[in-house]
């Protein structure tokens, strides 16, 4: 959540709320929707760290709002974050230890783990399609993540099928 | 009328209940057949010999169809998928075990048999389309009408429709190769449903399609089955089996599970999930 909020600071300066509604513009409807209160959390330890700085904004009909902008230290961490690469994907590992695990601990029988963890990877890629059906053309940032979405569950489908070849 | 905008008959899907949820379905005991079912094979078996190896490629498969039911097989390369779909469309012979189609076994019928009833009631897809290069789109559709006895003129009709509906309506006089593989595949779709067949089996129907293909593909799939036509399709892409009512998955030439797919709801455990996952 930390970059995301600078990103959006580097541009202009905004307040809490303005800056959940752009995330959630830009993301589309596939974006996990922020929640206000970790917005305003996150914000006032960027503020502790010194990356943004804050003041207070009078307005003539509602209470006063709180107006954030990047510091020359947040521009530069966001500089830093623009210029590294990335972390690769990350494997789903509880479910993996709990297939390595659970039938040596007499819990479960492996075929059935994988069934159950399949039948539940297919629900979510039914959700997913429905979701790209639906999707707005014009909204790109958003039918891309939906399309990466799909494309990791994919591999976690064909994961789960390899452990299913040499583990059953 | 054409199947891809038949309203649901009463035996379509939505009509079925959920199986209970077993704690783990392995081996699990075969659905009774009632009134609604389509298609039923029992204890199939395909063993292939060649030059004294033997290999079991189904060892006992037992499969219930519904009509209107969207179903879809899955499972690692050689766990028997192929080899599943083109016993029960009659393409190759099992070793042994029955099917029966529409209350009738077919499972003895002869070549010329199976060629009539696929004929009325089997349209197939397969993944590398195989459309006649020697005749035109429309022609490649048109044929399966003719062969069943439908005159020049309702062909004609059935084929304006399905091409219309497809959207590869200005294709109709080219040849097949020069379409792209979406477009073929469109119209091997259109070629499998010209005589509205009781039940469309598919081979890896996008295996060889890339993403955008495979994404109309998939609405024609989404509309054919709305529209209450039964599809029995091989994958290995989740996002086609994901369209299915029910997923079969294979291994080793063996029933391993066999269950609805059940919608996980976004706000619970559905996308975001996925996403912060990878965040």
């Amino acid at each position: 959540m930390r970059q995301p909020l600078l990103a959006l600071l580097a541009k202009e300066p905004a307040h809490g709320y303005e800056l959940k509604l752009e995330l959630e513009q830009t993301f589309g409807q596939a974006y996990p929707s922020p929640n206000i209160g970790q917005i305003y959390v996150t914000l006032k330890r960027l503020e502790q760290d010194g990356l943004v700085r804050s003041q207070d904004v009078e307005q003539a009909t509602r209470p006063n709002k709180r107006v954030y902008e990047l510091t020359p230290g947040g521009r530069e961490a966001l500089r830093a974050w623009a210029d590294e690469p990335s972390d690769g994907p990350r494997v789903r590992d509880d479910f993996f230890i709990k297939l390595v695990l659970a039938p040596r601990a007499g819990l479960a029988d492996r075929m059935e783990l994988i069934n159950r963890q399949r039948r539940h990877y297919l629900g979510i890629m039914r959700n997913l399609t429905q979701l790209q059906a639906d999707s707005d053309p014009a909204d790109t940032p958003g039918r891309l993540l939906i399309e990466g979405a799909i494309l990791h569950l994919q591999a976690d489908l064909d994961w789960l099928q390899r452990c299913q070849e040499e583990l059953v | 009328m054409s199947r891809l905008s038949w309203p649901r008959g009463p035996g379509g899907p939505g009509g079925r209940e959920a199986p209970p949820e077993a704690g783990g379905s392995v081996g699990s005991s075969p659905r009774a057949s009632t009134a609604t079912t389509l298609l039923r094979a029992r204890g199939l078996v395909k063993v292939y010999r060649a030059d004294g190896v033997t290999v079991e490629a189904l060892r006992g498969v037992d499969l219930e169809l519904d009509i209107g039911e969207f179903v879809a097989i899955m499972g690692p390369s050689g766990s028997g998928k192929s080899t599943l779909l083109h016993v029960l469309g009659g393409l190759e012979a099992a070793t042994s075990g029955e099917i029966w189609l529409r209350g009738q076994r077919v499972d003895g019928l002869s070549t010329a048999g199976w060629a009539v009833l696929r004929r009325r009631h089997v349209g197939i897809v397969f993944q590398f389309f195989n459309l006649l290069s020697n005749m035109t789109v429309a022609d490649n559709v048109e044929l399966p009408a003719l062969l069943a006895g439908a005159t020049p003129r309702q062909a004609r009709k059935r084929r304006e429709e399905l091409l219309a509906e497809l959207g590869i309506a200005g294709k109709a006089d080219m040849a097949p190769a020069r379409l792209s593989g979406g477009e073929q595949q469109r119209v091997a779709l259109a070629r499998a449903l010209a005589n509205e067949p009781s039940l469309l089996l598919a081979d890896e129907p996008t295996g060889n399609l890339d993403s955008s293909n495979t994404r109309d593909v998939l609405r024609l799939l989404r509309r054919a089955h709305a529209g209450g036509q039964a599809i029995l399709l091989v994958t290995h892409d989740a996002r086609v089996a994901s369209l299915a009512d029910r997923v079969i998955n294979l291994f080793d030439g063996m029933v391993a599970d066999d269950a609805n797919i059940v919608s996980i709801p976004r706000h619970a455990t559905g996308v975001a999930d996925v996403l912060e996952l990878r965040g």
